[in-house]
């Protein structure tokens, strides 16, 4: 009796023991660009110092996996305390509202207020995070390959067909294998479509059948494709809406012009170091404007938590104007901090060429046309942009007409719609 | 070291005692369960653990499956999902006509179909002939024979990532493949851009990997035929090519069998590799009907767990009457063995 009595303590204490551990545990999912990862974990690191109570683990896992297993695991009510996340409105349900939990509501409000609905139930005052940064689509030209063939760069107000002629004419003359490329994304793909006048949102605020804007510029970006003008490797080289960056065809300078994002600057800096001369273009103009697409990750808590006073304390610390600060400065990310926007910042890098890109990221925020800004915080616009991908890529590995594919997207959005029960 | 009457050693001995042990301590127990149940109820209960498993992890989420494939809309749990009858079956056979899937409504499913059925027939049917090939050959006197063994089994050891990766690197643009055609003064091919060439280095690919698993299984079966055979055959004259249709592909049959049931059923159920080499690209040339199950359940955005399962519960219902058929084919070799 004694003996059972024994073994039933020890094992009391075991479940104690392991329940305290978890207790104070908050468990962050993390993708990375750059070297985000690394300069979290050492601010984490610190907080950690700062509290003693609070076990903060931090797994770095791939863009894929948060976009393909988290929405899986919420779904489940399962998964992390704190996820970074850039499908923001369309899983808003799950994000856990902050207001009552963090420090000051109100500094939340003023420094992250502007991007605050797009991470939020329509309608709704939530605090669900922060933005860790604002990105911006656009372009990189590979300057080196420009002047050593003696073509002109475009300038500022030059059209996508100015570039696709000037990078076409540098590609033929260097012998490099792609002129242009553009992210096998919906989101990278929406910048020119906008561009070209189109307008995803139908007055019921539902998605509108493409219209023909949209189809200008996509007959067009198909057309590159067939031609060769833009890269073929991204766009046929998965089915589905699976994503596919051409950045290391860039890095390894096989590659004249491409359009992905201001992300993209750290992640260059560092690969690309003095191997060649590099710049940012901001968005080439279509007939209508020269927008690109605002965007970016947010850090969000998760409503599942066990923990939610603790994680509002490591996200009001992750918040804090040093801290973001710091975060921009050594990742070379624009912050959404309008406190801090406001002082300005000094980019830790010594990389002129990143710098420089950075303030035309900057100033390419004043050409974002009104529904560029509305689409982050539009629920349909990981529908709209996954449908355009699977379609866009079938028509340019010749598996059907553009105009094919402009019915199939329609078709596949509709039946989204419909499938959501909304 | 010292050995008792029937060969084994005091160690031995030793080692035996606690199972010597245990079955003590059962035996009493075990005598009156049978005594109470009697012979069948004794086999039912030994074959519970087994069942148990197999019901958890089997049959339950098949019928969790089924009731999926009956429910509509984007919610993950069932409770929480529409009932819709059989609307999510009927969406896949939505066709003008089924050989052209540009008719479907869900024509991604009919395209994965069309492409898993030409994968199985050509896969299917090179596996065989190499994996036989490669048996009759390893099964010959050769030099280093356990050496040529063991570099056709190593494939088989590789993850299916690992795989798909290191093919990735052999035919993509600048990979080794064009590497070297390149030093040779040919032009260099993007194989994985290229419809044709993407769908046969799938088949290309998997038979690399995994026929090193079914060669061993028919070296296996060629090395039970009995030499004597082959003796008699050669006293009487008896051609090779004769010997090997007369005697060799009889005999092997069962094993034969065996691989053909295996290989059919692995190829219906591809996904990995080639999810890592292509992707399902270009376009939609190498997606595969697990691929698309995978999209439509797991990685579209809106997902639609319903029309995967109904998708699964398909290629399911395939799969069962493969198994059938080995099991069919498998009797009927018995019953032709006993004649």
């Amino acid at each position: 009796m004694t003996k059972t009595k024994s073994i039933l303590a020890a094992l009391a204490v075991g479940l104690l023991a392991s329940t305290s551990a978890l207790a104070g545990d908050v468990r962050i999912m993390w993708y990375s660009d750059g070297v985000e990862g690394e300069v979290l974990k050492e601010l984490l690191d610190r907080f950690m110092k700062e509290n003693p109570g609070i076990n903060v683990i931090l797994d770095n896992v791939s863009y894929s996996v948060v976009r393909e297993q988290l929405p899986v695991q919420l779904e489940a009510g399962a998964g992390p305390d704190i996820a970074r996340v850039t499908n923001l409105k369309a899983q808003s349900q799950h994000w856990l509202d902050l207001r009552p939990l963090v420090g000051d509501a109100a500094y939340w409000d003023e420094n992250f207020g502007a991007q605050a609905d797009w991470m939020r139930p329509d309608g709704s005052n939530q605090i669900s995070g922060f933005m860790t940064q604002i990105t911006l689509s656009g372009g990189f030209a590979n300057k080196t390959l420009f002047d050593q063939a003696g073509v002109a760069i475009p300038g500022k107000d030059a059209t996508w067909d100015d570039w696709a002629k000037a990078a076409s004419e540098v590609a033929q003359n260097q012998q490099v294998p792609f002129a242009m490329a553009l992210d096998r994304s919906g989101h990278r793909l929406t910048g020119p479509v906008l561009s070209y006048g189109a307008n995803y949102i139908g007055a019921d605020g539902k998605p509108a059948p493409l219209d023909q804007g949209s189809k200008d510029f996509l007959t067009k970006f198909i057309g590159w494709i067939e031609d060769g003008t833009m890269s073929k490797d991204v766009w046929v080289s998965a089915a589905g809406s699976t994503y596919r960056a051409a950045a290391d065809d860039f890095i390894n300078g096989q590659l004249v012009y491409y359009y992905s994002g201001s992300w993209q600057v750290p992640n260059f800096s560092t690969k690309i170091g003095s191997n060649f001369d590099w710049v940012a273009t901001g968005s080439p103009c279509g007939p209508v404007n020269c927008t690109g697409m605002p965007g970016g990750a947010g850090l969000v808590a998760i409503k599942y938590t066990k923990n939610p006073t603790e994680v509002a304390k490591v996200m009001d610390y992750l918040a804090r104007e040093d801290i973001v600060k710091e975060f921009s400065e050594r990742t070379l990310f624009l912050p959404a901090h309008k406190g801090l926007l406001a002082k300005g910042l000094d980019f830790k890098t010594d990389d002129a060429q990143a710098k420089e890109a950075l303030n035309v990221f900057v100033s390419a925020t004043g050409s974002l046309s009104e529904l560029a800004q509305k689409l982050p915080g539009w629920f349909w616009s990981d529908t709209f942009y996954g449908a355009m991908v699977t379609r866009v890529s079938q028509a340019a590995a010749g598996e059907m007409t553009a105009d094919e594919a402009f019915t199939r997207i329609d078709a596949d959005i509709a039946a989204k719609v419909k499938d959501s029960g909304l | 070291m010292r050995m008792d009457e029937s060969g084994r050693s005091g160690l031995s001995q030793i080692a035996m005692m606690p199972i010597h042990f245990l079955m003590g301590v059962l035996d009493a127990p075990l005598r009156w369960l049978q005594r109470a149940t009697g012979i069948n109820g004794m086999a039912a209960f030994f074959l519970l653990p087994n069942m148990m498993i197999f019901g958890v992890f089997v049959l339950l989420p098949f019928f969790i499956n089924f009731a999926y494939s009956m429910t509509g809309g984007t919610a993950l749990f069932l409770p929480d999902r529409s009932f819709v009858g059989a609307d999510q079956y009927a969406r896949l056979f939505d066709c003008g006509s089924y050989i052209d899937p540009g008719s479907c409504a869900e024509d991604t499913f009919w395209t994965a179909v069309r492409n898993t059925g030409w994968f199985v027939v050509l896969q299917v049917t090179l596996m065989i002939l190499v994996s036989l090939v490669t048996a009759l050959i390893l099964n010959r006197e050769l030099m280093a024979r356990s050496f040529w063994r063991a570099v056709f089994f190593f494939p088989v050891l590789l993850s299916p990532v690992v795989v798909g990766l290191i093919w990735k690197w052999i035919l993509q643009r600048q990979g080794l493949l064009n590497f070297g055609l390149y030093s040779l003064g040919f032009d260099p091919h993007v194989w994985l851009n290229d419809r044709n060439w993407s769908f046969a280095a799938t088949i290309g690919v998997s038979i690399w990997a995994h026929m090193g698993f079914y060669t061993l299984i028919l070296l296996a079966g060629l090395q039970a035929i009995p030499k004597d055979l082959y003796e008699a055959a050669e006293m009487d004259g008896t051609r090779p090519a004769r010997a090997f249709w007369r005697i060799t592909l009889p005999l092997l049959m069962p094993n034969l069998l065996v691989v053909v049931v295996l290989v059919l059923i692995r190829a219906v159920q591809i996904f990995d590799e080639v999810y890592v080499l292509t992707g399902g690209g270009p376009g939609t040339s190498t997606l595969y009907l697990t691929q698309y199950i995978y999209e439509t359940g797991f990685a579209a955005q809106l997902r639609n767990p319903g029309l995967a399962a109904a998708a699964s519960i398909l290629m399911g219902a395939v799969l069962v009457v493969l198994t059938l058929l080995q099991l069919g084919l498998g009797r009927s070799e018995k019953k032709g063995g006993r004649k």
